[in-house]
């Protein structure tokens, strides 16, 4: 049996590998992660192999979509950017780990280590003495003409040091084994997020496996790391915040992630102000100090008045905050004239004079054309290099404008490259096109080995840089090493540092220290948050009223009602605001709602639960189905049903699972106030009708409540019963009263900026117009006077939107 | 001689504007053996709720002031006496525009005087063809860098007209060019691409025309408002020399330097950044009188 099991075992194994050659050829892969050079599996990939093996293809075929799934549900996705739109696509994982043995992983950590130490060094020099210019170990223009440096930032780094706290690096394996720095990732490096996430994901596909084996976990790497965001805080009152583009920028999600992971507050430039020398961010509660931004725009945004007057993304004055030293930031802002990628040619001469000797990892062969030496080589050497912008801090390997000179290359056009290079030299340079080790990827239900390189974290912490022990690795969609950029279909792959033996399991959320400090900065709800859960509130809710007409419009004409008869007309123009008798134009009316709730939540990604961004995610693309595609007229209410089923759903979750916070209490007004001004709308339209018209039941059934009417009065419906019940009730959840008081409510337990003794303006509107709702009798409910409360509703809306969110 | 120079700079808010904060430089600046700021004073109204000095990584002199509550206008006086030397003894050493690039390669100086800072390009100052070969023709590689500068200057104030309402604050200088109207700033913008794309480190400088010209001489152009004009290297030798290509003259006497920088957008004399979702409008006074 056991014989029987084992050459089984051998026989897939030979599958798994049969497929694994280079272009197909079937011969081993030179260079490979997974295979040594005699075709045998590497031990420390051996027992994953074998778990591997152990699985049959619809065994994995079920894991690889549980993996994605997490995915699809926590909302990871990237931006893909074509000419004119960005649109968000799938997270690309690649279902196989990468696996690196924990003492290759030291080694890569030191050499890795030594050159942080050696780009702060530089850093220093560069906002500081310039000595490495005044010297002659870099040549002047790298900075002179370096738009990356920026001057107004000379001077400064010396209060800040240090000026690196957090850095990623890219890194590929050439073909003699050994790693080489494809780019240094200074400013913004999107890694550790997504590290976090594809472990998780990666936690789904291999459960079992994952739990026994021993593979180094990532939080602890994340408690050093907050705990160092800590310290370099200090003392001070005001809070760490990390400074995002915003949902337009690619890698929001993992900025929304982080924050939410690490407990800091997620800001954007408009939420930050400076005043009296200090940044502050606006929130619901006034203005509150920050003392440490980890800024995640390019530096040169960062500030519109000192830097580039065109960003829209950063805030102005924090310069000067910077200067006077009451704002710290990480990384030091300027920091990214350090991804220059000439700068990359002078670093192993500027480490043997720094270091007295080479740097342990080196980086990727470059030179610098502006020197005649070194142009001289680039030429020389054209057929194997690429040639780019000196200036750009894109990785030339993953730059559509980088130039390559290979086989192809005919006479004039050598002679057009040592041109180029000797008129323009100074602004281009050289690097040598890698061969990058493969790792395997599962295609076509098969192995597969793909070019890979690895991106890496580290963090200072008190005891010197930290470095993830993991990462993640960008896998190429070909056997070309230049596509590994997603946006051209490469892959992502989790990096898996095994030790052989049993690794401690740290988790972030077991450490009381980070706990507290968690809870202190969510207490603060940021304006901009604020005004996006207000009107996620009131465009969830618009759809859900809109939904409701839709059903009560078709359920009329699924009984044999023409479009052009008295009911349909009157609901579409009294209604409708006039629609066309056309089923996607009404179904218009909610989807657009939806789409822009989803776009609210996708701004406050971090402070709205995955559970509720799915939720949300359903309902849009169920309901934009419904719009798009052809649903016979029978299926239309049992359709409609099915999507207020997910809408209530959708309430549900905001009031049964979403913690009474600041957040919670507008995204609950803007439900409240929606609800109550349609209500208005709807009563005016129905109670002016003729009583015959069956414009009373209609409301009712809009209102959600003919069941209540049934228990509530013992008559038929009427204008005053009807007005009773969806005006003046207090116990009616759909009624008017209902909902403003709720709103008074909420406002009373919103941070006030006035003083206790005195209701804010926006306190008293609401309960004036709860006090008048209080004491009316249902005969005053009159089409003006509700056309009077609809506006005193939104009277309300804007004092809230001044005083809080403005 | 001593001249008083006042200025007044407006900015009227459609919409009332809150939270604004702007940097501001307008103050003549002190260079050894021939300006010297003496008394001076900058105020802001309204009253900003803080201001700060500084200077800023090229020596000029900047101030910064934030208004925190709504204001429909904001105005910028600037009144001071700078003290101007009598002109000095100047002869062309400057050397051949061939020698000039070898010195720059040698060049390890990053302060703010050194020529590698203007060198360009800027973001603001991309290389331009046109200019380029309009910058070639006039180029004599057996002449002087500075007989280079003046013929260049020259040419160019004769292709340009003056023309304030051509452009603007934010024109390109290739449209400027292509135009072949515009204002000292974009007369000094291609001026200074022109220069640069034969390797002459060339810069832009911000400053004051005394207002009524000398007995006998000639009202120059853009004396009502701030002016601005170029700064080119001749070598080690020579350093810096100025010439105004909207008056076709070397600087002199009625030139008073306010600010120097690669391009305007280094010395423009008001940058702001405020909330409010109107438009605005702006006026700029000058007045540059001799009191002594």
């Amino acid at each position: 049996m056991q014989t029987q099991q084992s050459s089984a075992q051998r026989k897939t194994q030979q599958n798994l590998l049969a497929s694994y050659g280079v272009q197909g050829r079937g011969q081993a892969p030179p260079n490979d992660e997974m295979l040594a050079t005699n075709g045998t599996i590497k031990p420390v990939w051996s027992s994953f192999f074998d778990h591997l093996n152990s699985l049959t293809p619809q065994d994995l075929a079920a894991r690889f979509s549980r993996g994605d799934q997490y995915l699809r549900d926590a909302g990871v996705l990237y931006r893909q950017y074509d000419e004119t739109l960005s649109t968000e696509r799938e997270w690309p994982l690649s279902h196989i780990p990468v696996i690196i043995g924990e003492d290759e992983w030291q080694v890569i950590s030191d050499g890795l280590i030594e050159r942080a130490d050696l780009l702060e060094y530089i850093l220093g020099d560069f906002y500081g003495d310039n000595t490495l210019v005044s010297s002659g170990q870099l040549p002047a223009q790298l900075l002179s003409q370096n738009p990356a440096w920026l001057r107004p930032m000379v001077g400064v780094a010396k209060k800040g040091r240090p000026l690196l706290n957090a850095l990623s690096f890219e890194i590929g394996r050439g073909p003699d084994g050994k790693w080489w720095v494809i780019s240094d990732l200074i400013e913004a490096p999107s890694t550790a997020g997504f590290a976090v996430e594809n472990r998780i994901a990666m936690g789904r596909v291999f459960p079992n496996f994952f739990a026994n084996a021993n593979i180094y976990r990532l939080a602890g790497y994340f408690q050093d790391f907050q705990q160092s965001l800590m310290k370099i805080k200090g003392r001070t009152t005001g809070e760490v915040a990390l400074l995002s583009p915003g949902p337009m920028n690619q890698n929001y999600a993992e900025h929304a992630y982080m924050a939410r992971y690490l407990g800091l507050l997620l800001v954007e430039g408009e939420d930050l102000i400076v005043q009296d020398g200090k940044a502050m961010v606006r929130t619901v509660a006034g203005l509150k100090p920050i003392s440490l931004l980890w800024n995640r725009l390019p530096s040169t945004m960062f500030d519109p008045l000192e830097l580039d007057s065109n960003s829209m993304l950063g805030a102005a004055g924090l310069v000067q905050a910077i200067r006077d030293g009451t704002l710290k930031t990480v990384n030091m802002v300027g920091a990214g004239v350090l991804e220059t990628r000439a700068l990359m040619a002078f670093l192993p001469k500027i480490a043997r004079a720094h270091l007295g000797h080479g740097l342990a990892m080196p980086n990727i062969a470059t030179w610098w054309c502006g020197q005649k030496s070194q142009r001289d080589h680039v030429i020389a050497n054209s057929a194997r290099m690429m040639v780019g912008d000196a200036f750009s801090t894109v990785p030339l390997m993953a730059d559509p404008h980088t130039t390559t000179f290979d086989t192809a290359l005919g006479g004039t056009q050598s002679q057009q490259l040592a041109d180029l290079l000797t008129t323009n030299g100074h602004t281009l340079v050289g690097q040598e096109a890698v061969t990058l080790s493969t790792t395997p990827v599962w295609e076509r239900g098969q192995l597969v080995a793909r070019p890979m390189c690895i991106r890496i974290s580290m963090g200072r912490t008190e005891k010197g840089w930290s470095v993830m022990p993991g990462g993640y690795a960008r896998i190429s969609a070909g056997d070309d090493a230049k596509a590994l950029a997603m946006q051209r279909g490469g892959q992502v792959a989790d990096v898996w540092v095994s030790s052989p033996k049993s690794v401690n399991t740290p988790t972030l959320l077991s450490a009381p220290k980070t706990a507290a400090s968690r809870s202190a900065t969510h207490a603060l709800l940021p304006s901009r948050a604020a005004d996006n859960l207000f009107w996620l509130g009131r465009y969830v809710e618009r759809a859900e009223q809109n939904m409701r007409m839709f059903r009560a419009y078709f359920s009329r004409i699924c009984d044999g009602a023409k479009h052009s008869d008295t009911m349909p007309t009157y609901i579409r123009d009294q209604l409708m605001n006039g629609v066309a008798p056309d089923a996607t134009a009404i179904a218009a009316r909610f989807d657009e709602p939806l789409a822009l709730a989803l776009q609210s939540a996708s701004r406050i990604n971090d402070r709205f639960s995955p559970d509720g961004m799915m939720a949300l995610r359903g309902l849009v693309k169920d309901a934009k189905a419904l719009g798009d595609t052809f649903v016979p007229l029978d299926d239309i209410p049992v359709q409609i049903s099915s999507l207020l089923r997910q809408v209530t759903g959708f309430a549900g979750l905001v009031h049964e699972n979403m913690y009474r916070s600041d957040g919670w209490r507008f995204l609950s007004i803007g439900i409240s106030l929606e609800r109550a001004a349609n209500m208005c709308d709807v009563l005016a339209a129905c109670l002016s009708a003729e009583p015959a018209s069956g414009a009373v039941d209609l409301a009712l059934e809009i209102g959600d409540s003919v069941v209540s009417h049934r228990t509530r009065f013992q008559i038929a419906a009427n204008s005053m019963s009807a007005a009773d019940l969806l005006a003046l009730d207090p116990q009616n959840p759909r009624s008017v009263r209902y909902h403003i008081t709720r709103t008074k409510d909420h406002i009373a337990n919103l941070p006030t900026q006035a003083d206790d003794h005195n209701m804010s303006h926006v306190a008293r509107q609401v309960l004036l117009l709860e006090t008048q709702l209080a004491t009316s009798q249902p005969a005053m409910m009159t089409p003006e006077a509700l056309v009077q409360i609809k506006q005193d509703i939104w009277a309300i809306s804007d004092t809230l939107n001044a005083y809080h969110l403005a | 001689m001593i001249y008083s120079i006042r200025l007044t700079i407006a900015h009227y808010y459609d919409q009332p504007a809150a939270n604004s904060r702007h940097l501001v430089r307008v103050m003549p600046r002190t260079l050894a053996n021939r300006q010297n700021l003496t008394t001076h004073l900058l105020e802001v109204f309204p009253e900003p709720e803080s201001r700060s000095e500084a200077v800023d990584f090229f020596g000029n002199k900047t101030t910064f002031c934030a208004h925190r509550d709504q204001h429909t206008e904001m105005t910028i006086h600037m009144s001071c006496n700078v003290d101007i030397h009598p002109p000095q003894k100047w002869r062309d050493v400057s050397l051949g525009v061939a020698d000039l690039g070898r010195v720059c390669e040698t060049l390890r100086d990053l302060g703010s005087e050194s020529p590698l800072h203007f060198l360009g390009p800027t973001p603001r100052l991309p290389p331009n063809g046109a200019i380029r070969d309009f910058a070639n023709d006039l180029f004599h590689p057996s002449d002087s860098t500075v007989a280079n500068v003046i013929r260049i200057g020259k040419a160019l104030h004769d292709a340009m007209t003056f023309d304030a309402t051509a452009t603007t604050v934010d024109t390109d200088a290739a449209d400027a060019f292509h135009l072949r109207r515009g204002v000292c700033q974009d007369f000094s913008h291609i001026m200074i691409i022109a220069l640069q794309s034969l390797g002459i480190p060339a810069g832009y400088v911000s400053g004051y025309l005394r207002t009524l010209p000398p007995p006998g001489g000639v009202k120059l152009e853009g004396a009502d408002a701030m002016h601005a004009w170029v700064r080119a290297w001749g070598g080690p030798d020579q350093g810096w020399i100025e010439y105004d290509p909207t008056n076709a003259t070397l600087v002199g006497t009625d030139h008073i330097v306010a600010g120097y920088g690669r391009d305007y957008s280094d010395v423009s004399p008001v940058r702001g950044y405020l909330r409010s979702s109107g438009g605005q409008q702006n006026t700029q006074a000058v007045d540059v009188a001799i009191v002594g």
